[in-house]
């Protein structure tokens, strides 16, 4: 081809291996089972931020069937748009046609990953993160507590202070304030693998306990507070020792058999553990819990068990609402003295457009007693969080989520409770963005749950 | 191919990032709803004032530019694929709600306003604004009175046309033209108001556009009647008119149809019937939205209605509605390829057409599902297919053009209400013959001498040959 046509053509005559991998890569059927009505766009948020069709699930529904129809060649700007998907799915549910979009990503950064040349820094940093960390327990453990010493010892504060913050993004510097104080030890550590139902009594189900792998060094509190929720309403629990990250952000970023492999390795864990149900109390982690069915659905092996797997996860506030004896909730102490407490709710997108459960964390908080639910408007839409998404794309992340904060301002809430890590930090980071700490508080939703148990 | 010259011009009006041509803007805008259709653009641009828009037509006309608008891009007929290249002007920046002026009851916004937005906010005021295409959620304004959209309401608020009363619209030439305003009575000359609604950007580019509104009806009451024959609900619907009865929504939904609506919605529709009537009255006397539901629930069983079903509340009605909408998306379901007509006929032959177009599919051995507007006469057969099967893909065209000659010898149309666009230009001459073709042409010629406005749409090269010549 000559350097100097000026005509883009699109499609290159030599061999685009990113391409190739992509045609064998993506399910053409479920491309073309895409009508291109539209409808999936106004639930987009990058599509709403940008108003550009490329940045809409019809646009890169267009873009993946423009490659493997060899009108364009993937460059970066492709590239690019992949990444600048949420992967929030908020187009899967809205979509009369009913393609879906999730797999079609997955596969598209999979062969995405596969083909790209990291810059040499960044390659160390993703194997040690995919491959060395976050599959293994008992390094997250060890970085929970070196997290946890450098908390403590006030070196947070010395770093804050030294003005090495200021290095690094804004987002940066905000998050690192956020960022709850790291257990060294985990949920097992300090419950045991085994939590009988409360007060002697028969119990409902035996339920497995999925901890994450964050979750439980970062929110081990909250895993506590799942499991003695669980049991108040009626549940043996079992938090299987073998069990390790799910593998969502693995799936995420393209690592799809990294991400089999530690599927495989969950589904071993609770069969082992003979459990009714898997529980899980990260809209995140739950989402690709329920899809170890199809992530696994050509593996002979693993394929039956998975899908057997995936039928029985359940997210806690949809195990509660749905199965449990649902115990007694009372506000204690009231926000201002006299009116009901408000609270409000941020949907985990993956718990309400995945797991299809958005209804059940309402239902819980609509039982609580002094409580009132005001409802966010556009709940349903992604704050920006997105497993890793705020690190790696600041900017639409923080657009998304300083539109969220005006309708978050409007429910004058004294708690915004949220059912996935991610979404509970940047809702704290929102709150710390628009100083809001001071009327506001972002929360778990079990752990407010739990906090407000009537005993 | 545009000239780097004209892409540096095209960049300054807008600026740098308003103005795309790389490959994944040309991909992103090759296509609209219109099944199996697609074409590359040179480029997109994303005007934000009624000076911009100006501007780039000056120089579209002086360099011989095609320029397509574009709003949500959801059109049926492909009129938003460049066909002949060009430039695709996306309008989704110019979305601004200009005004609601409650003394006049008009509504004054910018074409690239959410239609579902607008009607939000219509409401909100406790005002109406009847057009309600069923893709009301992602169309835009300008996208709608460029397509004369219809929707559920049409049989008694009619559809795009009856509520457009002023325009703004800019000529290839650049000039800016105003069209009516919020004027209730206008005949000072020709009518452009109406001339360019439905011109699907063949004219001008729409830069504003004032509407009327009305007030809200205060009661509305929505019924379902189901039928074991498919005849007797296509009759039912003649015999409600013949009634002098004028319910807002009359929809006709056949059990293919209603099955993959049911597989999306789960609201309980019955399986087992072979169709269903939904529909809806409203106004501002209770007593007489529940005289003309009553009325129409003796017409039905009259008829041969096997059950007949008032919804029980507001939001039983609502999900009835949404369901009815998302039928075209949710057909999408049985095959890959889902293509969607549009033919029209008077509302005493809407049992003949539905027979007819049962027949036709059968002759051709395509599934065709149909639903529509059938108070309207308006009906959609809707064939469920695969673009790679070539063979079948011939069966369907060719079932199509029998279909619309029936609806023409019918004394109905080819289209409805989603426009004549690249799809339906080769029948139009069926239905306007060949001396209504060049009078159009010449109004064509008057706005655009140079054929820059959205060029291969409403005009084709070569008309059909009629299958049966008639009339
Ligand atoms: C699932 C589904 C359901 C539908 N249901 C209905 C229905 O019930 N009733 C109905 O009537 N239609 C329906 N349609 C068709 C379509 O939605 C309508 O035609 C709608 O009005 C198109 O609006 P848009 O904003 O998407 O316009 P586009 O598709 O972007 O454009 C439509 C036409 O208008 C032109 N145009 C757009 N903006 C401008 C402007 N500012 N100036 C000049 N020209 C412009 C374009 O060039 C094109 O010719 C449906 C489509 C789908 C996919
Ligand atoms: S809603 Fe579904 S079918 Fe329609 S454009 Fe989006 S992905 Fe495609
Ligand atoms: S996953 Fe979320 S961000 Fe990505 S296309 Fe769908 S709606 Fe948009």
């Amino acid at each position: 081809m000559s350097e100097t046509s000026i005509k883009p053509k699109l499609a290159s005559t030599s061999v685009n291996p990113l391409a190739e991998r992509l045609k064998l890569t993506l399910n053409y059927d479920e491309l073309s089972n895409c009508i291109r009505c539209g409808f999936c766009q106004p639930s987009c948020p990058t599509f709403k931020e940008t108003g550009i069709e490329a940045a809409s699930p019809r646009g890169r529904l267009a873009l993946m069937k423009a490659v493997v129809d060899d009108l364009m060649v993937p460059d970066e700007a492709f590239r690019e748009q992949m990444d600048l998907c949420l992967g929030c799915r908020a187009c899967e549910p809205v979509c009369p046609a009913d393609v879906k979009y999730g797999q079609l990503l997955e596969q598209t950064r999979d062969a995405i990953e596969k083909h790209t040349e990291h810059r040499w820094w960044v390659k160390p940093i993703r194997n040690a993160v995919f491959k060395q960390l976050f599959p293994n327990q008992k390094r997250m453990r060890l970085l929970g507590s070196a997290l946890r010493i450098y908390q403590r010892f006030g070196i947070q504060g010395l770093v804050q202070k030294s003005g090495f913050m200021k290095l690094l993004p804004d987002t940066m510097s905000q998050m690192e304030r956020i960022l709850p104080e790291a257990s060294a030890k985990g949920v097992i550590e300090q419950l045991g693998t085994y939590v009988p139902a409360s007060g002697g009594r028969k119990p409902i189900a035996t339920v497995g306990m999925f901890r994450g792998c964050i979750m439980d060094v970062l929110f081990t509190e909250t895993n506590i507070n799942t499991v003695k929720l669980l049991s108040e309403a009626g549940f043996d629990v079992v938090i299987p020792e073998a069990q390790n990250c799910c593998g969502a952000l693995h799936a995420h970023s393209g690592e799809l058999d990294q991400a089999r492999e530690l599927a495989k390795k969950n589904v071993d864990a609770f069969r082992t553990a003979g459990v009714d149900y898997i529980i899980s109390n990260a809209g995140g982690c739950g989402a690709l819990l329920v899809e170890y069915g199809h992530l696994l659905h050509d593996d002979p092996e693993y394929a039956e068990a998975a899908l057997n797997f995936a039928e029985n996860v359940k997210d806690v506030s949809q195990m509660l609402m749905e199965k449990g004896n649902i115990p007694q909730f009372a506000v204690k102490e009231n926000g201002s003295g006299h009116e009901r407490v408000a609270v409000t709710y941020q949907d985990s997108c993956h718990l309400r457009n995945v797991m299809k459960a958005g209804n059940a964390p309402r239902d819980l908080m609509n039982r609580i007693e002094g409580a009132r639910l005001v409802e966010l408007q556009g709940a349903d839409r992604c704050c920006g969080s997105a497993g890793i998404y705020n690190l790696v794309q600041p900017q639409m992340s923080m657009d998304i989520l300083d539109h969220k904060m005006e309708h978050v301002k409007q429910t004058q809430a004294h708690y915004l409770l949220t059912s996935n890590p991610g979404c509970l930090l940047q809702m704290k980071l929102g709150i710390e963005r628009e100083q809001m700490s001071e009327q506001m508080k972002a929360v778990h939703i079990v752990d407010f749950l739990y906090e407000n148990l009537v005993k | 191919m545009l000239a780097e010259s004209i892409r540096q011009q095209l960049r300054q009006i807008v600026g740098e990032a308003w103005f795309k041509d790389d490959p994944e803007a040309l991909v992103t805008h090759s296509y609209d709803a219109t099944p199996m259709v697609q074409n590359l653009p040179d480029g997109v641009i994303y005007p934000h004032t009624r000076e911009h828009v100006s501007e780039i037509l000056k120089l579209a006309n002086e360099h011989r530019i095609p320029i397509v608008g574009r709003g949500a891009g959801s059109n049926l007929c492909g009129g938003t694929v460049a066909t002949e290249g060009g430039i695709i002007m996306v309008m989704n920046r110019m979305n601004k709600l200009i005004e609601i002026d409650q003394e006049n009851l008009t509504a004054t916004f910018q074409p690239g306003l959410n239609t579902k937005e607008f009607h939000l906010a219509v409401e909100a005021l406790g005002l109406f604004y009847p057009p309600d295409p069923s893709s009301m959620v992602i169309s835009t304004l300008g996208g709608n009175i460029m397509e004369c959209a219809g929707g559920l309401r049409g049989l008694k608020y009619g559809t795009t046309k009856d509520y457009v009363i002023g325009l703004e619209a800019v000529l290839p030439s650049g000039e800016i033209i105003r069209t009516g305003g919020k004027l209730y009575k206008d005949v000072a000359g020709y009518d452009l108001t109406k001339l360019l609604v439905g011109s699907e950007g063949t004219l001008a580019i729409i830069t504003e556009a004032t509407v009327k509104l009305l007030p809200a009806p205060k009661y509305k009451k929505t019924m379902l009647a189901m039928y074991k024959d498919i005849y007797a609900a296509a009759k039912t619907v003649s015999a409600i008119i013949g009634h002098q009865i004028i319910p807002a929504t009359l929809e006709f939904i056949d059990n293919p149809t209603l099955r993959v609506v049911e597989a999306f919605n789960k609201i309980g529709l019955p399986l087992d019937m072979e169709a269903v009537l939904l529909i809806e009255q409203d106004g501002n006397d209770m007593v007489q939205v529940e005289r003309d539901i009553e009325a129409m629930t003796r017409i039905c069983h009259e008829q041969g209605a096997a059950d007949v079903k008032i919804a029980s509340s507001a939001e039983e009605a609502t999900k009835l509605m949404m369901a009815r909408r998302s039928a075209l998306s949710t057909l999408a379901r049985i095959r890959p390829t889902t293509i969607l007509e549009d033919a029209t006929v008077p509302r005493s032959k809407i049992a003949d057409m539905v027979i007819e177009i049962n027949k036709i599919a059968k002759k051709y051995n395509v599934q065709i599902c149909t639903f529509g507007h059938a108070g309207d006469g308006n009906l959609h057969p809707t064939c469920t297919t695969d673009a790679r099967d070539k063979d079948e893909i011939h069966r369907v065209e060719q079932a199509f053009e029998e279909i619309f000659d029936a609806a023409i010898r019918m004394g109905g149309t080819i289209t409805g209400e989603h426009g004549v666009g690249m799809m339906k230009a080769p029948y139009l001459e069926w239905k306007v013959g060949e001396a209504g073709i060049e009078l159009m042409k010449g109004i064509k010629r008057a706005f655009d001498p140079n054929n820059i406005m959205n060029p291969g749409k409403i005009f084709a090269k070569e008309s059909r040959k009629r299958l049966v010549v008639q009339r």
